[in-house]
């Protein structure tokens, strides 16, 4: 410490309120409030916006669901893969959709090991979105199966063909037991942070039909403190569990390229460079979202401006990891002197699918920058317009590393082109669909805002004041 | 907790404000008095201390389920690709155990964090067909209820008082709403 930095401060001279000691919710928005403004969409009309957006959703899913059957009746042979690019849009769907889903439990895991309170007023919708993604990515390697009716037999039971095991030395394998652990945990965990708010529910409803589905939901919930101890000692455990977990899913995403000998693919960089960029797309699109639906909602003091910079500072951190791989891999191409390696890379960036890379890097690297800015961070149509981007670009991504390293490798006769067919832009449209039906039918039925963790935070906030 | 928990005998004594009730707790036991249990809309500050509440044990049912995870998943691994129907996949050897450290993690991971929830349910008793036995509607929602039992109390009518001067709203005997 500095001398000075030890002088008595002058009295006359007021210090600035220290900013990070602002409380993320008005201390004076009471707990009563918190109920009635949470509760309000569970029981009023849905308005004119989302009716809309609802049927445009529902409009969306039917098309997936109309690509999917016609998919499943005639072949996989609809979509445009060929010899060469045996994988493509659905793939890069699939990872798209995992990657969106890590957003959800770094906030709600991650974020509360490390007593961030501004993660409580997002946390279940970032829970929800995480289980909605996840459903969307399992779609995509069930429907890549081509015979999805037998997609059981990735699972090891004693079987009549042998038993035939699963080999559980394949990537793809592990992806299934990742997928499935990160689904199941994920969805006790967002269950289990509703059961108190399930128990306001009931509480706050008068007898009826309605009160015995929240009755039975609550699971006999009575805000006992003996109750209320053990249940934080089993959410931080559950945090503390899936915090490894959900960078094994990532990890273990990239492993299914990183394992296999493409130019292109083949890099042990890969697994931090995934689970930065899931992270990454994550947040973009809980920026996407949150954005709409603080404001058809009327939520915006809950999730003010300040938590949207927050995030968006995460979106600049994560963003810029990204870009460093980006170019680690073109720096580890040039200096690693395998000219399949390098080849690779200059096609990326120059080849016939350069659009996309510099999509790409337009969307993922460049645009984030301007995060930098702290008006940037602080206007809500800007942060609208970026995580829309982002999503975009992160999209793009994981085309460019699947198709680009699959449509030329090391023999030049295998060279071709893959071109989606519109049945493949219609399981993507779906799978958008299936996205937004969820989460539009959630901030209707289940309470989109931790009611109880919201009331916590506040309630502590007005301890410290009193003090 | 028995089966009259909320029988009229008991002392509720309510609360609006999370500090007085903290106050409250920490003077009914330095009083030697035993606090039967505190409803709370949210988990409260410091009162694990104020009420003595001893650390929770389920991390045993963590570990416990941790290690039941990854030890069946490692074994029915090698089982599978040792002992039952060795495969030779591109040349690699029967016992992969590095390959087989993914799944038995990602395993172990599901097993532990199953086991922690189960023993939460189990231990609080909750479950979907559990009656709640609420001390009143309003401490899921923003009120505080600190709950005595009254065959202590009734020698003491010092502690009724004691309550209101620490802020208590209103104290009564009642019984839970069923």
């Amino acid at each position: 410490m500095t001398p000075s930095a030890l002088a008595p401060v002058s009295p006359q001279k007021p210090r600035p309120a220290p900013r990070l000691v602002q409380p993320w919710i008005a201390a004076d928005v009471s707990a009563r409030r918190i109920t009635d403004e949470v509760m309000h969409p569970l029981i009023s009309r849905p308005g004119a916006a989302w009716l809309a957006s609802f049927a445009l959703a529902v409009l969306a899913l039917a098309v997936g669901v109309a690509s999917v059957a016609y998919e499943v009746a005639t072949g996989v042979g609809v979509w445009g893969l060929n010899k060469t690019v045996g994988w493509a849009f659905d793939i890069t769907n699939f990872v798209f959709w995992i990657g969106i889903g890590h957003a959800g439990t770094l906030i709600s895991a991650i974020l509360l090991l490390l007593r961030q309170q501004w993660r409580t007023s997002i946390s279940r919708s970032a829970e929800a979105m995480t289980i909605f993604a996840v459903l969307c990515a399992a779609v995509f390697p069930l429907i890549h199966m081509g015979r999805p009716w037998l997609a059981f037999w990735v699972i090891p039971y004693p079987n009549s063909r042998g038993p035939l095991w699963v080999n559980f030395r394949s990537p793809l394998l592990w992806d299934v037991f990742a997928i499935n652990t990160y689904l199941t945990i994920s969805l006790v965990f967002w269950y289990l942070g509703m059961i108190p708010d399930f128990a306001t529910l009931r509480d706050r409803t008068a007898a009826g039909s309605r009160r015995l589905v929240y009755s039975l939901l609550s699971f006999g919930w009575n805000g006992s403190a003996r109750t209320w101890s053990r249940y934080e000692t089993a959410t931080t455990i559950l945090a503390g569990l899936a915090t490894p977990l959900v960078i094994s899913v990532h990890t273990i995403v990239s492993m299914d390229f990183a394992t296999s000998v493409l130019p292109g693919w083949h890099s042990t960089v890969f697994p931090p460079y995934f689970v930065a960029g899931a992270v990454f797309s994550g947040f973009g699109m809980v920026l996407t979202l949150l954005i709409i639906t603080r404001t058809v909602m009327h939520l915006e003091h809950y999730i003010s401006i300040r938590h949207l910079e927050v995030m968006a500072k995460v979106m600049l951190l994560t963003g810029s990891i990204v870009g460093l791989a980006y170019a680690l891999e073109f720096f580890n191409a040039w200096y690693g002197g395998n000219v399949y390696e390098r080849y690779a890379f200059v096609n990326r960036a120059s080849g016939p699918y350069a659009w996309c890379f510099w999509i790409m890097v337009l969307c993922n690297v460049l645009a984030p920058q301007l995060l930098w800015i702290r008006r940037v961070r602080r206007s809500v149509a800007a942060l609208f317009l970026l995580s829309i981007m982002v999503n975009i670009g992160m999209w793009f991504e994981r085309f460019v590393i699947i198709v680009t390293s699959l449509h030329r490798s090391y023999l030049p006769s295998s060279w071709t082109m893959y071109r989606p067919t519109i049945i493949e832009v219609g399981t993507l449209v779906g799978s958008f669909g299936l996205f937004f039906t969820c989460f539009l039918a959630f901030i209707r039925v289940l309470p989109m805002i931790a009611m109880w963790e919201v009331k916590a935070v506040t309630g502590h906030a007005s301890e410290t004041t009193h003090e | 907790m028995s089966e009259n928990a909320f029988a009229p005998e008991f002392l509720v004594a309510m609360f609006d404000d999370q500090r007085r009730l903290v106050g409250a707790v920490n003077a009914v036991r330095a009083r030697g008095l035993r606090v039967h249990d505190v409803y709370a809309p949210y988990p409260v500050h410091r009162l694990d201390e104020a009420m003595g509440i001893r650390r929770s044990r389920l991390p045993l049912a963590t570990l416990a389920g941790g290690v039941l995870g990854l030890v069946s998943a490692l074994a029915f691994e090698l089982y599978v690709s040792v002992y039952d129907w060795p495969l030779n996949v591109g040349g690699k050897p029967d016992n992969s155990m590095l390959a087989f450290i993914p799944v038995a993690f990602e395993l172990t991971i599901l097993s532990a964090g199953l086991a922690t929830v189960a023993a939460l349910l189990l231990r609080c008793r909750l479950f979907p067909t559990i009656r709640p036995r609420v001390v009143g509607r309003s401490v899921t929602d923003d009120q505080f209820a600190l709950v005595l039992r009254w065959r202590h109390t009734a020698f003491d009518p010092q502690v009724e008082r004691l309550l209101y001067e620490h802020g208590a709203r209103d104290v009564s005997r009642k019984a839970i709403e069923r």
